[in-house]
């Protein structure tokens, strides 16, 4: 059972609603209906589940339905048609009454423009949710003044919120979120308000909160490097309809149409993708043990000019050059240890494309990823290149050729066509 | 064509009613009056059991709570010239009919805003209405008053209460309207139901605006009752118009300046208390 499950969710503003679905159902357009029966269709045929412990993101420009949509997730703006389920109960059949112990209980929301109380103290305002769920004034402080620690506001508790910068505000909206313990957190734009700086660091934070706390949680927003950071999927909406959902390397490397490759040509690919996500199997790689004589044939197997060295626990020990190894059976050395050098350049798997350009710059060697000492994978210099340049088009190709000359082979024979 | 001759009877139609209503909800003017001329007489009796002196040190202590010494003082010394002109009596009874109007109107004027802040429909009915209590000439609502109610305290307080109420309604509606969306949204997506979002969020966050509501109705009220004094509302009212009849200038003026020295004192206080409110807000 899904965290939070949504189908043919609608949600059309105007008298002539229902009608205006059944035309949408019918496959006509959304402007011709939208003028066939005065009505503003904000969400259409919305469908998606999301996991327990995700980060959903709803990602889209504005009037492209995403704050709507959200909406309809806690029943602010109840769909026109569709199903909404939060834990298997569905939303639309339960009583007002149920429906609000359920907002108190199960789902909270964050606001884009904070949406605090100016007239209650941080600990009033981090408490809200539970006073309307009755909880005594004693337990409820207590678990304001937690949820304030959680997010770094401990000492601000008896503040208001109009003494507060904009960060520090939406660390209280977000400590009102997570006070009343709910499983699925609504964020509504909760960044977007912030400066750029306040505002990266508040995603971190975010996601260190998620690693302790996974919670399931919608994340709207209309920037894309945003959606990228935090999504483990994003759901692209565009005129109400949601054209795409998928991971962020499903979105980087297949959009679904023109309209999300514009998009995603804007992106700071090097920031968004990581080591982890372009990284290959390591080929040109031998066991520490296995000797000089070894790791000559193993180079002229692969065409190359350099191995990396592991040892049995398949951690890094370094690499091995050719001059080196040739220089050893010269001398009759029957080990690897004299000749292994240690100057291997290592990125770990969540490094940014972007940190892997010097380091690669300066290495004769693929970048060897490494994660607690062991090698996960390489990435030749041609797969950076690659996976930089290539907004679409799919990367099997050059992935595959380019580390079967896993060396430092000059990025110019690139084999599909790019565009750079 | 003369549109003259096409006469539509509108006043024989007010007339028809006013006359309907005098036969038919005689049991509902009485109530009103006996509940109106008990307040009003408590209150009256209250403020006059004190000697002057005791009540000016009491209501000077509140301007001074409120904004300071300097109009402690000041209300010290225009609240004894009051009583050294000879018009205590008079002026407690025109205060008593101000506290008893307002709070009446306050009381049926906030939740009316209330209303009309959540329901559009009724804001737009609202609105003529409001539009018609306060641009009709004051001395209008005297006439039904006397006749449902008679001569004296009572159809002053109904006609005071009638021209004083719109800035409540008006003034309501406005702070609730002007309470952020998403604050009111925040209440709702954490499963407050209604009233605890009206009483909790919206109410506290337009307080300002509802106490400057509340700040014009005492004002309008003062200025209505001294019209009342006409009607036998008696009070200041009845001195200055006892000093228009006479052609009195001196009394006339006496009686306008204690009535001016009560404005002061209840707007400045008022207005204060709105202040804070708003300091409470802006946090």
């Amino acid at each position: 059972m899904s965290a939070v499950d949504v189908q043919g969710v609608y949600k059309v503003f105007g008298h002539k609603a229902d009608a205006a679905v059944e035309m949408l159902r019918q496959g006509r357009a959304r402007d011709e209906v939208a003028e066939a029966t005065n009505t503003v269709p904000a969400v259409i045929d919305a469908s998606f589940s999301i996991e327990r412990g995700e980060i959903f993101v709803v990602m889209g420009l504005s009037g492209s339905g995403k704050s709507t949509l959200v909406r309809c997730l806690n029943l602010m703006h109840p769909p026109t048609a569709g199903t909404v389920s939060i834990d298997g109960r569905d939303l639309m059949s339960l009583s007002a009454q149920e429906l609000r112990r359920m907002r108190a209980e199960k789902i909270s929301m964050v606001f884009q423009h904070f949406g605090l109380f100016p007239h209650r103290t941080v600990l009033e305002n981090a408490g809200w949710g539970l006073e309307v769920r009755k909880v005594d004034l004693v337990e409820r402080n207590r678990r304001a003044a937690e949820a304030l620690e959680l997010v770094g506001l401990k000492g601000w508790e008896s503040s208001y919120p109009g003494e507060l910068s904009g960060g520090m505000q939406q660390r209280v909206g977000l400590a009102r979120a997570l006070a009343t313990d709910a499983d699925v957190l609504l964020m509504d734009e909760a960044f977007s308000a912030l400066d750029p700086l306040i505002r990266s660091e508040m995603q971190e934070q975010l996601v260190s909160l998620q690693q302790d706390l996974q919670k399931t949680i919608v994340f709207i927003t209309h920037d894309l490097n945003e959606a990228m950071f935090l999504g483990d999927r994003i759901a692209i909406m565009k005129d109400g309809r949601i054209v795409q959902i998928g991971t962020t390397e499903d979105i980087l490397q297949a959009p679904a149409d023109d309209y999300v490759r514009s998009f995603v040509q804007d992106v700071d690919r090097s920031r968004v993708l990581t080591a982890g996500s372009v990284m290959e199997e390591p080929l040109a790689k031998i066991l520490v043990r296995e000797g000089p004589k070894a790791a000559l044939r193993h180079m002229r197997e692969r065409q190359t000019s350099g191995l990396l060295v592991v040892d049995k626990k398949r951690r890094l020990v370094g690499a091995a050059l050719d001059d080196d190894v040739i220089a050893a059976i010269q001398r009759g050395e029957h080990s690897l240890d004299s000749i292994v050098s240690t100057g291997v350049a290592t990125v770990s798997p969540e490094t940014p494309l972007a940190d892997c350009l010097i380091p690669s710059a300066e290495s004769r060697l693929p970048l060897a990823v490494v994660e607690d000492g062991k090698l996960l994978g390489v990435i030749p210099r041609v797969t950076l290149l690659t996976a930089l340049g290539r907004p679409n088009g799919n990367s099997e190709d050059g992935a595959a050729a380019s580390s079967a000359a896993a060396e430092d082979t000059p990025a110019t024979d690139d084999t599909t066509g790019t565009e750079v | 064509m003369p549109l003259e001759t096409y006469r539509i009877p509108v006043g024989t139609w007010v007339d028809t009613a006013v006359d309907w209503m005098t036969d038919n909800l005689e049991w509902l003017f009485d109530a009103i009056s006996s509940f109106l001329s008990a307040l009003i007489s408590t209150l009256e009796s209250v403020l006059l059991w004190p000697p002057a002196f005791v009540l000016v040190l009491i209501v000077a202590a509140i301007a001074f709570a409120v904004k300071g010494w300097r109009f402690g003082l000041f209300t010290a010394v225009s609240f004894s010239l009051i009583a050294m002109m000879g018009l205590w009596r008079e002026a407690m009874s025109t205060l008593s009919l101000v506290l008893v109007a307002s709070f009446v109107a306050v009381v049926i004027g906030v939740p009316l805003g209330i209303l009309a802040a959540r329901n559009e429909r009724f804001s737009s009915m609202m609105r003529p209405v409001l539009d018609l209590m306060q641009t009709m000439p004051s001395l209008v609502y005297l006439i039904p008053a006397i006749v449902f109610f008679g001569i004296g305290k009572v159809p002053g307080v109904v006609a005071t209460v009638v021209f004083a109420m719109p800035p409540a309604v008006r003034l309501t509606e406005l702070g609730l309207r002007q309470v952020d969306a998403e604050v009111v949204e925040a209440g709702e997506a954490f499963g407050a139901p209604p009233l605890k979002i009206l009483t909790r969020v919206q109410v506290p966050l337009a307080l300002p605006t509802i106490m400057a509501g509340v700040n014009q109705v005492i004002m309008l009220a003062l200025s209505m009752v001294v019209i009342a004094g006409m009607v036998g509302a008696g009070g200041l009212g009845a001195v200055v118009f006892r000093g228009v009849t006479r052609l009195d200038v001196g009394l006339g003026f006496e009686g306008g300046l204690s009535v001016v020295i009560m404005a002061v004192f209840l707007d400045r206080v008022t207005a204060a208390f709105g202040q804070k409110a708003s300091k409470r807000v802006s946090h």
